[in-house]
């Protein structure tokens, strides 16, 4: 049952100043509002005073700096697929964002939103990581930058610091073929069971989500595939992911399908 | 707060973290826009925000100010699309229809069979298994079911 | 012009696309209370204390000793309580209800109730508590299988299945002269009439009104007496009109849902391939209470055989209870579940003998002079071969057959059929009614059918129209609203074509002749208005036993054969239907493209069921109750449903017609597994997810 509406408070912010001040104040951010307006939908809202960050337009372009492809935290899933940048740099990214809910979700869920809600399950994450991606942290105080691949520090858990907001991610050049491929409990509007993201160059990448806390690379297998053993990739996939059951999907299934999705990026990928 | 909603501005004293789905049907009191699920999968609360499909039970009425905000109501009661779901039967029982309505307005211009069943993959539908809704919007956009190419 | 058999324009209008029609949660009433359930949060225990965490100044309460009649919602049986008094046999089992102005409030208000606690059960296989028992028996099955060349077992399950009608469930009670008017979502205002007096006592005041209606599937059958109870009691106990409105995890935990099915067959068969011996056990999960499980298994039984002659059949069937929600009417009504196995067992006698799977239901199939399992003798209007012989010309089946082996693609059948109408003596105790009211510019139709999506007004307006001779455009349909319209019955057992139309026609053909020839207008403007009622006729040649389930069990069948074209994903066991081909045979379409519809919509729907519908049950509550875990198809799911109408007409529906709602049901899910057990898959089971599949031994 839906959280009461005259327990919260929400105040907008006009600036990004702004909203730092009241980040600070303890306000928590809402962008798109698809994940926090279906907490409050089911009633399982825990925070009760925010601030409304979706009209800080700065926040919103996606633009692309010589070796740094820039996405804002606002930039919707919508922006991403319509980039002529976006699709230049990282067209994985663009396969990930069309298969993220519908278009309604699409057009008002948010990069920022993806990262900063940190479920294993987000469809970004595994490109963001699979890239070596740098989130992009701004308080009153400074801005720092965090590795994405040490962004997330357990279950829905990240490193930012209280008075922090997410302003943008920023992505290197993509160094070898991209490949994405998510596993959904159906094909459309459909929840990760596995969802997957790699990178085929001289150093290949690859990412997983929904198969552990956070979403995960498993270094000994990227080591084998750089020797293209993949049968040793395999082995090392399976024994270093954590997946578990739950009213998705299987451990068992997730295992096995997150093998046959590294093998299908290897053969994919192949030249 | 004020904000323009089916063509008119309108001003809405409503707690900034109301869903803009309760704004429209018990502050405004137009209750053509569905609740389904509350969740953004059902997408029977589709309205139009600057023109874009979205689903009102996930948007805060503060994000509302200033937007141009389209409900099924700012259709009218007889745009040719409407008909066409009465008379192509992509409406059966209907609640899923002002939302299916309003996200097949995004369609473009000479349409495949697969830009539509995309356009629509946010709305839900339990009564028709989606093809007289592909036939009426087809039709709507001046393509022929046949001539759209198949999935 | 005649208007049946043409796509008519409905008679629905134009507002369920512009947003004027009103649905449930739409109607506002001044003063009006927003109500809530309290509902056990033990799947099984006693009650042993009840408190009220909140500050109750402006609430309304009510628990059962507010109920002046009986507390019981009157079904097939009286066993299940409006509000429980001190036993809860399930989650979710509604104590108490909370109104109050704010809905805020009352969604805020905190009830501490404190449990003894029960080992509950879960497990049908495990229970005792039979809720029905059916026997069906024709020839000697133990002699015949003995004789047979071999023997084929198979046990088939099927799980739960939710309605996801887009619009959950609500209602809104009025006080109105002395009683209480309810308004809302539901197929039947008359068994919510039926149950409103046995709770209020015979003499209360109580107008029952169907509002328009978003998607029923039978889960808007029987549980709309549960939520229109209590909002009545709210609303005479506070006297103020009181909305309930279901968000959609309350609508899917704690309403109605399909039962789930354990088949066993055991099938003697000859060399050659004919069917000697049919033995098949049926179990239906019927959850905590009777509602409507004896004719669930009722319907599911006489299916159980499916679409073939066989002179030595058992067919066992079992009802039981268990800890959880009560099952109920879901489109197909125990027929998916039952035809299903058969089907698969089907193909697998077939794959036993190394013939193929057409061949053996060739051979097999039903034909006018047959006799069902029942021993109903068969006439003309059987088209199990006609279905059969299209589906496979229609999709190459045998060419695309061969052609996909080895490849990721497969393709698979199923031949159906479904009786119309209520069972055996079922319309015979309705005795439903229908009544035509001669207006100033026309006819108005007074039926308790009611329009939930499928075209009730449409098509009972085509038929009086060409009955009456008169056009179209000048016949409106009431609102059903039980003070005002004949109670023709539930809307339910694809009836509301083949049995409350053919009244309609009776009313209509009976109104002509008291016309004489004028025109509505004409005799109106002279004697004024009149009305004719007619009530059903069954057909004089129908014969049942119910103590012996013998004989005719329905009217007529409608016939199904699916074709479903499937792409397994290997790597995630993902499959894409391709294709699905649906050939239905239901006498004649009144309005083809509403007809269409009913076979596109069923289609999917049992897709779903097939694929990606599945109810996790964590102690006996479901656990996945929400849109994005329970998860129907969307439009990337479906895949094209080829549509082909054969035609048949049945002398005993009105202009040939036969039922339709349920027929399209049967077919997908049975089409899908032989799919996917061509492609080389063990499924026995729906729904076949991508994690089943992935445990299924090759075959």
């Amino acid at each position: 049952m839906r959280t009461a509406i005259s327990e919260l408070d929400l105040r907008r912010a006009r600036t990004v100043d702004d909203a730092l001040a009241m980040v600070a104040d303890g306000r928590t951010p809402v962008a798109g509002a698809t994940d926090v307006f279906v907490a409050l939908n089911f009633g399982t809202l825990r925070e009760r005073a925010f601030v409304d960050i979706w009209a800080l337009r700065e926040l919103r372009d996606i633009t692309a700096t010589g070796d740094t492809l820039v996405i804002g935290a606002l930039a919707t899933y919508t922006d991403a697929i319509r980039s002529p940048v976006v699709a230049g740099w990282l067209p994985m990214l663009i396969e990930a964002s069309r298969q993220v809910g519908g278009p309604q979700i699409q057009n008002r869920g948010t990069f920022g939103g993806n990262v900063a809600n940190a479920s294993p399950a987000g469809d970004s994450l595994p490109v963001f990581a699979a890239v070596g991606a740098t989130i992009v942290l701004r308080s009153s105080n400074e801005e720092r930058r965090v590795a994405f691949n040490e962004f997330y520090t357990g279950y829905r858990a990240t490193a930012m610091r209280p008075g922090e907001l997410i302003v943008a991610i920023e992505v290197p050049r993509v160094d070898g073929r991209q490949w994405f491929r998510k596993v959904g409990t159906r094909a459309a509007q459909a929840i990760s069971k596995v969802v997957a993201a790699g990178v085929r160059g001289d150093e290949p990448r690859f990412a997983l989500g929904s198969v552990g806390a956070t979403t995960v690379r498993v270094p000994s297998a990227e080591k084998a595939l750089r020797s293209d053993d993949i049968a040793g990739a395999a082995a090392a996939l399976s024994a270093g992911i954590t997946p578990i059951d739950d009213v998705r999907s299987t451990a068992d299934y997730r295992r096995r399908v997150a093998v046959n999705l590294l093998r299908r990026f290897w053969s994919d990928t192949a030249d | 707060m004020r904000f323009t909603l089916n063509g008119s501005e309108v001003d809405v004293d409503a707690h900034p973290m109301s869903r803009l789905l309760d704004v429209l049907r018990v502050d405004l009191g137009l209750t053509g826009t569905k609740e389904g699920c509350g969740e953004g999968e059902c997408g029977a609360c589709t309205v139009l925000i600057d023109g874009e499909p979205v689903c009102s039970c996930l948007v805060p009425f503060s994000q509302a100010e200033g937007t141009n905000v389209r409900s099924i109501e700012g259709l009218g009661d007889d745009h040719p699309l409407q008909r066409l779901f009465m008379d192509e039967v992509g409406a059966q029982c209907g609640i899923c229809t002002p939302g299916m309505v309003l996200a097949a307005l995004s369609v473009g211009e000479s349409p495949s069979l697969s830009d539509v069943q995309t356009a629509l993959a946010g709305n839900l539908c339990r009564c028709t298994g989606y093809s007289a809704i592909y036939r009426a919007v087809l039709k709507w956009r001046g393509v022929s079911p046949d001539g759209a190419s198949s999935i | 012009m005649t208007a049946v058999g043409r796509n008519v324009s409905r008679k629905d209008g134009i507002g369920k696309a512009t947003g004027r029609a009103k649905y449930a949660d739409d109607l506002v009433f001044p003063g009006m209370l927003h109500g809530r359930t309290i509902r056990s949060t033990i799947p099984r225990g006693r009650i042993k204390s009840i408190k009220l965490d909140f500050d109750t100044t402006g609430f309304t309460i009510v628990d059962y000793h507010d109920i002046p009649g009986r507390n019981v919602v009157d079904l097939i049986e009286q066993d299940q309580p409006f509000l429980a008094e001190r036993d809860i046999r399930h989650f979710a089992e509604p104590i108490l209800l909370l109104a109050h102005e704010s809905l805020e409030r009352v969604n805020a208000a905190r009830v501490e109730i404190e449990y003894e606690e029960l080992e509950p059960l879960f497990d049908p296989e495990k229970s005792d508590g039979i809720l029905k028992a059916i026997d069906i028996n024709k020839g000697d099955v133990d002699a015949a299988m003995a004789k047979a060349d071999i023997v084929v077992e198979g046990i088939y399950r099927t799980g739960h299945q939710e309605h996801v009608y887009i619009e959950p469930n609500g209602v809104v009670a009025t006080p109105e002269n002395g009683g209480v008017a309810v308004f809302g979502s539901m197929q039947c205002p008359f068994y919510v009439i039926k149950a409103l007096k046995c709770m209020l006592g015979a003499d209360a005041q109580i107008r029952v009104v169907q509002t328009e209606t978003g998607g029923g599937f039978g889960g808007k059958e029987e549980y709309p007496s549960m939520i229109a109870g209590h909002a009545a009691l709210l609303a005479l106990k506070s006297k103020r009109p009181v909305k309930i409105i279901y968000d959609r995890l309350e609508d899917m935990v704690a309403t109605t849902k399909r039962h789930p099915s354990i088949v066993r067959h055991r099938t003697g068969v000859m060399r050659d391939g004919r069917i000697v011996a049919m033995d098949v056990d049926v179990l239906l999960d019927g959850g905590a209470y009777v509602t409507l499980s004896p004719v669930v298994l009722s319907r599911g039984c006489i299916h159980a055989a499916g679409a073939y002659r066989c002179e030595n059949t058992r067919i066992r069937g079992r009802a039981v209870a268990t800890n959880t929600p009560p099952n109920g009417a879901f489109r197909g009504f125990g027929a998916p579940q039952t035809e299903f196995a058969i089907e698969v067992q089907m193909d697998r006698i077939a794959a036993t003998l190394g013939v193929d799977e057409v061949a053996l239901r060739e051979m097999n199939a039903l034909r006018p002079g047959d006799t069902t399992a029942t021993g109903q003798v068969l006439r003309e209007d059987t088209s199990a071969l006609a279905v059969l012989d299209e589906a496979v010309r229609r999709t190459e089946f045998r060419r695309k057959r061969a052609e996909y082996r080895g490849t990721n693609r497969t393709i698979g059948l199923a031949l159906f059929f479904h009786g119309a109408g209520f069972t055996g003596s079922g319309e015979r105790h309705l005795n439903s009614r229908a009544r035509l009211d001669l207006t100033e510019t026309g006819v108005r139709i007074a039926v308790g059918s009611t329009e939930i999506g499928q075209g009730t007004r449409t098509m009972h307006a085509q038929i009086v129209s060409d009955a009456l001779d008169i056009p179209y455009e000048s016949i409106e349909v009431a609102q059903p609203d039980t003070s005002v319209v004949a109670d023709s019955g539930p809307t339910v057992a694809s009836r509301t074509c083949m049995v409350v139309g053919k009244i309609l026609e009776e009313c209509a053909t009976a109104m002509r002749d008291a016309l004489g020839g004028l025109t509505p207008r004409e005799y109106f403007a002279r004697h004024g208005a009149f009305s004719v009622e007619r009530k059903y006729e069954p057909p004089d040649w129908i014969e049942w036993d119910d103590h012996t389930y013998r004989r005719d069990a329905y009217a007529t069948y409608g016939w199904g054969c699916d074709v479903a074209e499937l792409e397994v994903d290997p790597d995630t066991f993902e499959v894409k239907p391709i294709r699905l081909t649906a050939v239905q045979e239901f006498g004649r379409p009144i309005h083809p493209a509403l007809a269409r519809g009913q076979i596109e919509g069923g289609t999917a729907q049992g897709l779903g069921y097939a694929l990606l519908e599945r109810v996790v049950m964590r102690n006996g509550a479901m656990a996945n109750g929400q849109l994005t875990n329970y998860t129907i198809p969307t439009t990337l799911d479906t895949p094209e449903i080829d549509v082909v109408m054969l035609e048949n007409p049945y002398p005993g529906g009105p202009f040939g017609a036969k039922g339709l709602g349920e027929l399209p049901m049967d077919g997908p899910a049975p089409a899908v597994v032989n799919a996917l057990r061509n492609f080389g898959l063990d499924v026995r089971e729906i729904p076949a997810t991508p994690e089943h599949l992935s445990t299924c031994a090759s075959l």
